[in-house]
């Protein structure tokens, strides 16, 4: 067992926390509250089990908690949409796309991601989200379909294509 | 008709189907011209988030985060973590509980090159932000952020390479990272901070911080650490030969 792992995972839970919540300083904060969560449990961890989506289930919980605790405080609409703010990004294709992941059911986003970005296999996706492989296909299904009618409602489907 | 399902144009877009399995999707998309759109579309999402949020993987860390767990009014984790003893843990405690007392600073030294260490050493992509190509401007442009003219030392006779460098935060300013590698592909990190505790030498020393070994040693201004995930009488070697360039 080797807890120098953990900090090794930490660019990564970064890029997740990232596109997950948006705001930067709101990502370090969900990877920070992941971190300690991390270390507190880092017993629990079954060595040799997949340590990724053990990090990556971490951050789903205390993501899900602080969204519970955000609702709880009533925020506005206004004050949600300033912690959305204006993400950078280096094209316009990409912050269209940055502004629909953001439409996006958490649940969904959450399974886009994993699978998409971080590119988890379902079966680590199932574990980190704590639902069945077939949840996170229904949502992946979804997610997907709707982000791509988000992409083509904003623009014509062409513009779609990344430029690298 | 065929079983082809969607969830078989999904594990086809994500690279999760086994080979035979591939293969029949593959054909089946030859002739259902609109799954085949699907499948383009979903791929292109892919490539179009990990262009988007890729850079963050090449971001220096936060020391916040590289110090989790460290914040003082959650003290009881700590009591938890202590079995697991992070690194990280050590880092943030030696750093904030005890401040700039000089001996505990020359302490903290080598937990926090090992962090540092064992956050870059295994990136495959980004494991530096300007690579030795760029050296003299690598070297200039970290002596210029650390305030000191930075020498990089030549490990070639000890079968290492320069990768290249990157600036991180430390809790005294900024702290320069080398990488080297060797041919098999093992990394070590020469990590070099500002020491503001007033200029003093010491000895050159060792330090287990779990699996990696690090050399550190003071040298007026400047502290040193050598981190490897390696023994440490195969460290000491390579150490041998920076120490006695750097500070000879």
């Amino acid at each position: 067992m080797d807890s120098t792992e953990i900090a090794a995972h930490i660019p990564r839970l970064r890029r997740y926390a990232r596109a997950l919540a948006g705001d930067s300083d709101r990502a370090d904060d969900l990877v920070q509250d992941t971190l300690e969560r991390a270390l507190a449990k880092f017993h629990l961890w079954r060595g040799g089990s997949d340590m990724r989506a053990w990090m990556f289930a971490i951050m789903h919980n205390v993501f899900i908690n602080q969204l519970k605790q955000r609702r709880e405080l009533a925020l506005d609409e206004a004050a949600e949409a300033r912690l959305e703010g204006a993400p950078r990004a280096d094209s316009l294709e990409l912050r269209d796309l940055d502004a629909a992941l953001k439409r996006l059911p958490t649940e969904q986003r959450e399974v886009l991601l994993l699978v998409g970005l971080e590119q988890l296999s379902y079966s680590e996706a199932s574990q980190a989200l704590n639902v069945p492989v077939g949840t996170v296909m229904s949502r992946l299904s979804r997610g997907r379909e709707r982000l791509r009618a988000l992409m083509s409602g904003a623009m014509p489907a062409a513009n779609l294509k990344l430029v690298k | 008709m065929n079983d082809i399902t969607e969830t078989d144009l999904h594990a086809f877009a994500d690279g999760q189907l086994e080979e035979a399995r591939r293969l029949r999707v593959e054909a089946h998309l030859a002739t259902d011209a609109a799954a085949a759109e699907s499948v383009r579309i979903w791929r292109e999402q892919g490539e179009a988030l990990r262009a988007l949020y890729n850079r963050v993987l090449n971001e220096p860390v936060p020391q916040r985060l590289l110090a989790a767990g460290a914040r003082r009014r959650r003290w009881p984790y700590y009591a938890l973590a202590a079995g697991a003893l992070g690194l990280s843990f050590g880092l943030g405690w030696m750093t904030r509980a005890y401040r700039a007392d000089a001996s505990v600073e020359t302490a903290a030294l080598p937990r926090r090159a090992a962090v540092a260490y064992a956050v870059y050493a295994p990136e495959v992509r980004h494991p530096v932000e300007v690579g030795a190509d760029h050296q003299d401007q690598l070297v200039k442009w970290l002596s210029k952020r650390l305030g000191h003219e930075l020498r990089v030392p030549i490990l070639t006779r000890q079968g290492f390479q320069l990768v290249g460098g990157r600036l991180l935060p430390g809790r005294t300013g900024p702290v320069a990272q080398f990488m080297y590698q060797n041919a098999k592909g093992k990394r070590i990190t020469l990590y070099v901070s500002r020491h503001q505790a007033g200029p003093r030498d010491t000895a050159f020393r060792f330090s287990q911080e779990d699996k990696i070994s690090v050399f550190y040693w003071i040298d007026g201004t400047l502290g040193y650490a050598l981190s490897a995930e390696m023994p440490r009488a195969h460290l000491l070697d390579v150490a041998t030969a920076v120490y006695s360039q750097l500070s000879p």
